[in-house]
């Protein structure tokens, strides 16, 4: 294409021809990136118009079951029982313990298993380990919640000697597991972040490597762990097929952690296909809730962000 | 003394992680793999599904699964690759737009699966008309990885010298000819990986995807077809079915997804090389 | 790089235009009970034929919304439908005869509940497999999901419902842990010795045991004689003239030939 141009150029020996045909070509490149320089603009706006139109349609449809419903009533009622009764209240609890459950037992082994990969691993070891995370990350979670129920689940019945295993414990399990991907991979990358010099300086004080590891290194590199929790919570609360497969999705307000219990996530995809009315818009008020959650987790994250680049 | 007894403990802690999560991943790959691999056989990959029959393949699966992520791809990555190169080649960092734009691409990213197949199954099903198809569950799955690409190009833009772009411009290439023929081209080994990570990602999904593209077993003829992905297949099989047969088509089909996604992330690394190689 | 966008593009197309259409489609969704009998007759159906059926699994709820709104040619209810639930646009009809059966583990002594104790069960007034005559061990009553055609047949048969507010809601108690299909009831009853559950009766084997109600057999049999009670229709529902391919597929269906099909695979033919 160029070459073909360059040599109609080369054949305009005419001086005033010549200028003109570039004045031409720069006009004409100047309509091309004006062209492109919106349309890239409008693509990077579609990702503006899909949060538009997911928040639109998720309050257009949920709004009339929560006037209904009345809001302190929504989310304050113990009781599910459509269509008369919506209450949502041992479902949000229901999220928020099994959230914290796998936070609990997650966090921990995620953060020293980050420690164990940037420090303390030999490199080769290290390289093997780190392709093992990914595939961790990467297997899907209906797989995650088909070993549940076939392992998982009967593990505790028997363990615990309880009449059925599908317990918040056994989606506690399973999710602590599913978040240990997201928090480690980020963890590993903050620790590596953080200036060798630091590092250089507690040993070279005569500091031990734990204690480096525990009193400079870690520290230092705190707000993308928590960064790394924020996202890992976020995963956990917003997992819907594994829990569905085994936390027994019964609706009512969970005792202890050895009882069955349903997620928000659940209740809308065990009821969606079949609701209509009142009761489908109830769902959608559900999906608002949800929502509301992880938008303030993504608060958090912006704001440990930001902290992160002022440090 | 008592420092040196605290870091064998910290020590032993460590190590005792790292082994727990290994340990773990062993344990369910090799239940999974052990009960399902006898079974995964080229008749079962390649054989269609059917329900009087004793034939119980995953092709029709398998199908609709390569029908989903080259569609899903084909409408998020230009998308995505057009957004990375407004941010990183126009925009000005800190201009109100970019703000905007970065808010809502962070927020779609966070967004739980489960609430993307109750906006496809309101919009694109309901609203659109588009009905259970392969093209509903694409159209909400491109939402869904967008975040992936963007972030992603943005990152392999970014890497992407700045005397390239200096030296183009400095031989008097317009910014549009820079970015097709300079940018574009350095970046590509990034541009591949967020392909590669958003394909993981989308065979991965199962709840955003049998609200939107549904679950016929029948291999689609066309993109407004219902189709069943593995994933949901895999679902559907713990939901529906019960036999020791069926249960073992479970296992053999948990067992082609994870070597499904054995194989992306060998993929990825291999790409991620080349990456590194690359003269920057 | 112009060639490879000209290539995607194509193949692209090539995706967008459809195949050699080899007849027409007729849209088939609802019940999930239904689904597996109509993947079976839909399958049987195009060996004779080059219409296709497409069979969505996605609740009787869904289905009898998808008839009346004409999003599906068919829907499936496993429950009976209400006239004032379709309008008068549409019709229906009875494809089929379908037991519910009340299932434990094999292991389980019990083999006999009356109507009263199962429902004392699902209410959670009963708790305890020695309230009837079992083992010391609570129960764990299993249902399924709210919408489903299986629990509101079974809800309507055993008078498990209750007013709230003058509307009619589930009497089961909200302790009983929910699964969305009769198979993964199955999974769970078969694994757990301490679990009931109730299911689509042609879905049961020998990995559970069916309880006998008030002393009869849950049977083929002692259904079509009315002394098994719980036991529902299988509805289909079309609009008043359907178009020529589905009011084909709905004759096979009803023919003797359909209903066959019907009767092998352990439902109740009606004709």
């Amino acid at each position: 294409m160029t070459d073909i141009i360059d040599t109609q150029l080369a054949n305009l020996s005419n001086k005033k021809e010549l200028s003109q045909e570039l004045k031409r070509r720069a006009m004409r490149t100047d309509y091309l990136g004006t062209f492109f320089k919106y349309l890239f603009f409008l693509s990077a706006f579609i990702g503006v118009l899909s949060v538009a139109t997911i928040g639109y349609f998720l309050f257009y449809e949920g709004i009339p079951a929560i006037k209904h419903a009345g809001l302190i009533e929504f989310l304050s009622g113990r009781e599910w029982l459509p269509p008369a009764l919506y209450g949502i209240a041992s479902m949000i609890v229901a999220s928020l313990v099994s959230s914290l459950g796998a936070v609990i037992i997650g966090v921990p082994i995620a953060i020293l298993c980050a420690v164990f990969l940037a420090e303390i691993a030999p490199k080769w070891l290290a390289n093997l380990v780190r392709p093992a995370i990914e595939l961790l990350a990467g297997i899907p979670s209906v797989v995650y919640g088909f070993f549940g129920l076939v392992i998982i689940v009967p593990a505790i019945q028997t363990l615990f000697n309880i009449p059925a295993g599908s317990t918040l414990l056994a989606a506690i399990i399973v999710l602590s597991v599913m978040i240990l991907p997201t928090v480690i991979t980020i963890a590993e990358t903050s620790i590596r972040a953080v200036p060798s010099t630091y590092k250089e300086g507690a040993l070279a004080l005569g500091a031990s490597q734990v204690y480096t590891i525990f009193k400079v290194i870690l520290p230092a590199a705190r707000s993308g762990i928590l960064a790394g929790i924020v996202l890992g919570v976020a995963r956990a609360v917003g997992e819907t097929m594994a829990i569905i497969m085994v936390m027994g999705n019964a609706p009512a307000m969970p005792n202890s952690l050895l009882e069955s219990a349903r997620s928000l996530t659940a209740n809308i995809a065990l009821e969606m296909s079949y609701a209509t009315g009142m009761h489908a818009s109830s769902l959608y008020a559900t999906g608002i809730v949800l929502l509301i959650f992880v938008m303030l987790l993504n608060a958090c994250l912006l704001y440990l962000n930001r902290q992160r680049a002022y440090s | 003394m008592n420092q040196a007894i605290k870091d064998k403990f910290a020590l032993t802690a460590i190590w005792t992680c790292a082994l727990i999560t290994i340990l773990f991943l062993v344990w369910m790959l090799w239940h999974i793999l052990s009960n399902g691999l006898s079974y995964v056989s080229w008749e079962f990959v390649t054989s269609s599904y059917s329900a009087i029959g004793k034939a119980s393949g995953i092709w029709s699966m398998i199908v609709s699964t390569i029908y989903m992520v080259v569609l899903s791809i084909s409408i998020a990555a230009p998308l995505g690759i057009m957004t990375a190169l407004f941010l990183t080649e126009y925009a000005k960092p800190s201009s109100n737009s970019v703000k905007v734009i970065r808010f809502c691409t962070e927020s779609l990213a966070g967004i739980p699966s489960i609430i993307y197949g109750l906006f496809g199954m309101t919009f694109f099903v309901v609203t659109l008309g588009l009905g259970f198809s392969i093209l509903s569950g694409a159209l909400t799955l491109s939402i869904l990885i967008l975040p992936v690409i963007i972030r992603t190009t943005e990152e392999a833009l970014l890497a992407v010298p700045q005397a390239y772009r200096e030296a183009a411009y400095g031989l008097g290439a317009s910014k549009i000819y820079t970015i097709w023929r300079v940018i574009l081209p350095s970046a590509m080994p990034g541009i591949i990986t967020a392909v590669i990570l958003s394909t993981g990602r989308i065979i991965g999904e199962s709840a955003p995807v049998f609200l939107t593209a549904g679950m016929v077993t029948r291999i689609p003829e066309s993109v407004f077809d219902s189709g069943r992905t593995l994933t949901v297949h895999l679902y559907k099989l713990t939901q529906e079915l019960f036999t020791i047969h069926e249960w073992n088509q479970a296992y053999a089909t948990a067992t082609v997804l994870i070597m499904l996604v054995l194989a992306i992330n060998v993929i990825t690394k291999i790409i991620g090389k080349q990456l590194n190689k690359a003269n920057y | 790089m112009n060639n490879k966008i000209f290539s995607s593009i194509s193949a692209l197309s090539l995706l967008l235009s459809s195949a050699a259409i080899a007849g027409n489609t007729v849209t088939v969704s609802g019940s999930t009970s239904v689904t597996g009998l109509m993947e079976v007759l839909a399958e049987t159906y195009q060996l004779q034929q080059n219409d296709y059926i497409e069979v969505q699994g996605t609740g009787s709820g869904a289905g009898i919304r998808a008839a009346k709104e004409g999003t599906s040619m068919i829907g499936m209810s496993s429950r009976p439908v209400a006239t004032d639930e379709l309008g008068k646009d549409v019709q229906q009809f009875v494809m089929a005869l379908d037991g519910i059966a009340v299932a434990v583990n094999n292991q389980n002594p019990i083999k006999n509940l009356s109507i009263e104790q199962v429902k004392a069960i699902y209410t959670g007034d009963i708790n305890n497999w020695s309230q009837v005559g079992g083992d010391d061990q609570a129960i764990v009553a299993v249902t399924r999901e709210v919408g489903s055609g299986t629990r509101g047949a079974f809800e309507d048969i055993m008078g498990l419902t209750r007013k709230i507010n003058d509307i009619t809601v589930t009497a089961i108690s909200a302790r009983a842990q929910v699964q969305s299909g009769n198979g993964s009831i199955k999974t769970l009853v078969a694994n757990n010795s301490a679990a009931i559950g109730f299911i689509s009766l042609g879905s049961v084997d020998e990995s559970l045991a069916a309880l006998q109600i008030e002393g009869v057999d849950a049977t083929k049999a002692n259904i079509q004689t009315g002394d098994y009670g719980i036991a529902r229709p299988f509805v289909l529902m079309a609009a008043n003239s359907p178009e020529p391919e589905a009011q084909q597929f709905i004759d096979y269906i009803m023919s003797s030939e359909g209903q066959q099909v019907i009767a092998d695979h352990g439902y109740i033919e009606v004709k």
